[in-house]
Parts: structure tokens; C-alpha cells; sequence
């Protein structure tokens, strides 16, 4: 027990309640497909009291886990009805995510054990590439501000076309709107900024519009790009 | 064209980009496909050969000349390039992406047992995977897939270049291995 206390607290901060599982099983060596299910569930709550004890925050994710567990032990226990027989095995909804976990974790090994570039192996313009990453960088922030100077121009190109506000009931949300953006960058590649913004727009249309730029930028979806000579800015799907 | 093999070999000498043969027929017009590839090939051949300090590498639909990995030291005192290990936790989220693509966060985050928004954000920074749309359920969460970047960071050829996951039964003694 003592022992166990101590490798908790050197080497296993376990990410989620999955590898806590894992370790388990593999610390015990027993088949994922017969899992001994009290076992697995008490030693698993105990390295849970162990870990709120070292003050490792327990997450939501480590209780529902346990209580996946335990309704699994429970369900072991009450008798099997000969009628019932092709039931199936209640551990199996632990089985099948525990299956799909490990064989994405060994996929992840494989990953990493291959010549990685930048790090096993190198091409010859490596630092010519990760200084263009940070001019992109850049352009979008010096683009942020014109960016913003853009959208003025555009509010007051609408409060000139049409004085009165007209409520529409229908109001196109930011998410839809990204949606839409994409939709167009999917056929062009690229769209400038003014493009968007059709000339019969509101002015909520226009604010959720330009929203959806920024959400889009955040999201790393766009590029925006601002042409020195012509002040046109441009928007390039990455 | 006699000079093809040499004409190719410094314009992958000179590329920013892993050259596709398309890419590569596009600036020498008069080449055959078939010549370009075989070109390539040969070259290939040659550097294997000679086992020099490079070698040319198909990855992301191209070829790309490459250091040796048993360089890898020396270069890293030459250039010191950023770190660009990923976490353990970053590499699984980004081998659900590259396996289960195309898929949400949600479903992500199902395998693992973890939220992963951190960890998506990251990856989405370092352009290893991206965004395809928007998925048309309640919520319509976004939908995330690799990118090119990916195949040329993990040297695959194309996402079928992928290893096949194993098994659970054979997994068990690698898995054991990592455990500790």
C-alpha cells in the first residue's frame, strides 16, 4: 500500500479516469476482456481517495467513471435469468471505449516514434518556414487594425445609404455566419472584406459579420492579408 | 531531356514545399510524368547509395530532401529549432483526429475520457489540424481534420500512409512498456 501511495506521487498524474484505468488493468495484468470488475472498481476508488489526498483536483470526469464502475459491479451481482443469457456482458460498456483508448494510445506512440521534422529530421529552408509562420502573425495583427478602420467605413457607408434602422425579425447569428463565410472561401480560396458585406445590409448584420471574422481569425480558419498598395484586404482560407 | 535528373534535383534543392511530380511537370512542360517520376526515383536511389547526411523523402504527396535522423544532433546545435515535441496528451488527441477524421470535439473528448479544448487550440495553432466545417446537428459543433502540415511533420506519404492500429492482443506487451 505504502509503496503504491509513493508512485502515485512520483510518476503517475493520470491524465483522465481512462488511464487510471489502464493502469490499472496493466498493473494487475488482467484481460481487458475479463476484467475482475470489484477489483478494478475498489482499487480504482481507492486511487481516487488517494489522489484528492495529494491534492490532485478529481475531476467530474474521475467521479462519473466511478460510478460507470460501480453500477457495472452491481449489475455483475444481481442473478442471471436463463432467458436473459444473450444479454450482454455488462462490463462490455467498459470493454469497448477501454479497446478503442488503448489502440489510440499505441497509435500515438507510433506517431511520435516516427522521424519527426524539426526534431529527428530537417529540411534545408526549416528557418526560412518558421519565419513566415511569425510575418503571418503579423499581417494579421497590424491587419487588426485596419481591419477595424474597414468596419468604420463600412458603418458609416450604411448610416448614409439608410437613416432609420429596420427591425428584421430574422437575424443571422455569428456561428451561421462563419458557416456561410466558409461556405464561399470553400469554392474562392479567398474573399476580400468588402465582399461580405453585401450594400443593402443592417447594421446588426454588419456587427455579426465582422464577428465571425475575428471568431474565424481566433479559430486559426482565415488568413487576412492587406494588400500595401491597393489598402484591399483579403480574406484566405488556411 | 538528359539533365532532368539534375534539373530536379535543384529544384528540390531550392523548394519550400514538399514538390509533387504535378508541381514538378508544371515547370518542366516538355517531361513526361513517367520520366519525372523515374527521375525522382533514381535520385532516390542515389542518395540511398551514397548514404550521405540527406535523403529524399515522399511525404504529403511530394518529395522533400531531408536530413538523416542520425544528424539530427548536430543540426540542433547548428540551427536550435523550437521544441516541437508534442505532449502525450497532444499526440493522442491528434491520433483520434488523424484516424477518426472527420470528427467533432465531442467524440474526441468520448475516447479520451478528458476535455481537450487546450489541447485542440494548440493544435489548431500549430496547424496540424484544422477545421472543416461545421457539423449540421444541435449545437453544430465544428469538425476537425489534419492538415498537410501533419503529414509533413509525421513524414506519411498521405493519411492511407497511416500504420494500421493494432490489435488489442498484440498491443498488449507495447502497452505495457509505456505504462511505466
Amino acid at each position: 500500500m505504502q509503496e503504491d501511495i509513493y508512485k502515485v506521487q512520483i510518476n503517475d498524474i493520470f491524465e483522465g479516469p481512462m488511464d487510471l484505468l489502464v493502469h490499472l488493468i496493466k498493473k494487475h495484468e488482467v484481460d481487458i476482456y475479463d476484467i475482475p470488475i470489484a477489483l478494478i472498481t475498489e482499487q480504482y476508488l481507492e486511487y481516487l481517495q488517494w489522489m484528492t489526498a495529494i491534492n490532485i483536483d478529481v475531476a467530474g470526469d474521475f467521479i462519473l467513471m466511478a460510478s460507470t464502475l460501480t453500477k457495472i459491479k452491481s449489475r455483475m451481482l444481481l442473478p442471471v435469468h436463463e432467458e436473459e443469457n444473450d444479454d450482454e456482458d455488462p462490463r462490455m460498456e467498459i470493454v469497448k471505449p477501454l479497446e478503442e483508448y488503448l489502440q489510440m494510445k499505441s497509435a500515438a506512440n507510433e506517431l511520435a516514434s516516427r522521424n519527426l521534422l524539426g526534431e529527428d529530421t530537417f529540411v534545408r529552408n526549416l528557418n526560412q518556414k518558421s519565419l513566415t509562420i511569425d510575418q503571418d502573425d503579423e499581417i494579421i495583427a497590424v491587419g487588426l487594425f485596419e481591419l477595424i478602420d474597414a468596419f468604420q467605413k463600412i458603418l458609416e457607408k450604411i448610416s448614409v445609404h439608410r437613416g432609420v434602422d429596420i427591425i428584421t425579425a430574422d437575424t443571422v447569428s455569428v456561428r451561421d455566419r462563419i458557416v456561410q463565410i466558409v461556405d464561399i472561401l470553400e469554392t474562392r480560396e479567398s474573399v476580400t472584406f468588402n465582399e461580405l458585406f453585401s450594400s443593402d445590409t443592417d447594421k446588426s448584420e454588419v456587427v455579426v459579420t465582422f464577428l465571425a471574422i475575428l471568431e474565424m481569425v481566433r479559430l486559426s480558419l482565415i488568413n487576412i492579408v492587406q494588400n500595401r498598395q491597393t489598402g484591399i484586404i483579403r480574406l484566405f482560407y488556411l | 531531356m538528359e539533365d532532368i535528373k539534375n534539373i530536379i534535383e535543384s529544384l528540390l534543392l531550392v523548394a519550400e514545399e514538399p514538390l509533387t511530380v504535378d508541381r514538378i511537370k508544371n515547370i518542366l512542360v516538355q517531361a513526361e510524368k513517367k520520366e519525372i517520376q523515374n527521375a525522382l526515383n533514381e535520385l532516390s536511389l542515389e542518395y540511398e547509395n551514397r548514404k550521405g547526411g540527406f535523403f529524399l523523402r515522399e511525404v504529403a504527396s511530394g518529395y522533400q530532401i531531408r536530413t538523416r535522423p542520425e544528424y539530427s544532433e548536430w543540426i540542433k546545435r547548428l540551427i536550435q529549432p523550437k521544441p516541437t515535441r508534442l505532449s502525450k496528451a497532444a499526440l493522442e488527441t491528434l491520433a483520434i483526429i488523424a484516424y477518426k477524421q472527420p470528427i467533432i470535439r465531442n467524440d474526441i473528448e468520448h475516447i479520451r475520457g478528458v476535455s481537450c479544448g487546450g489541447i485542440l487550440r494548440m493544435l489548431l495553432e500549430r496547424k496540424m489540424v484544422r477545421v472543416l466545417g461545421r457539423k449540421t446537428i444541435p449545437g453544430r459543433p465544428l469538425i476537425y481534420a489534419t492538415t498537410k502540415q501533419f503529414l509533413e511533420v509525421f513524414e506519411l506519404r498521405n493519411l492511407e500512409d497511416l500504420p494500421t492500429p493494432k490489435e488489442i492482443s498484440e498491443l498488449s506487451d507495447s502497452a505495457s512498456e509505456n505504462i511505466e
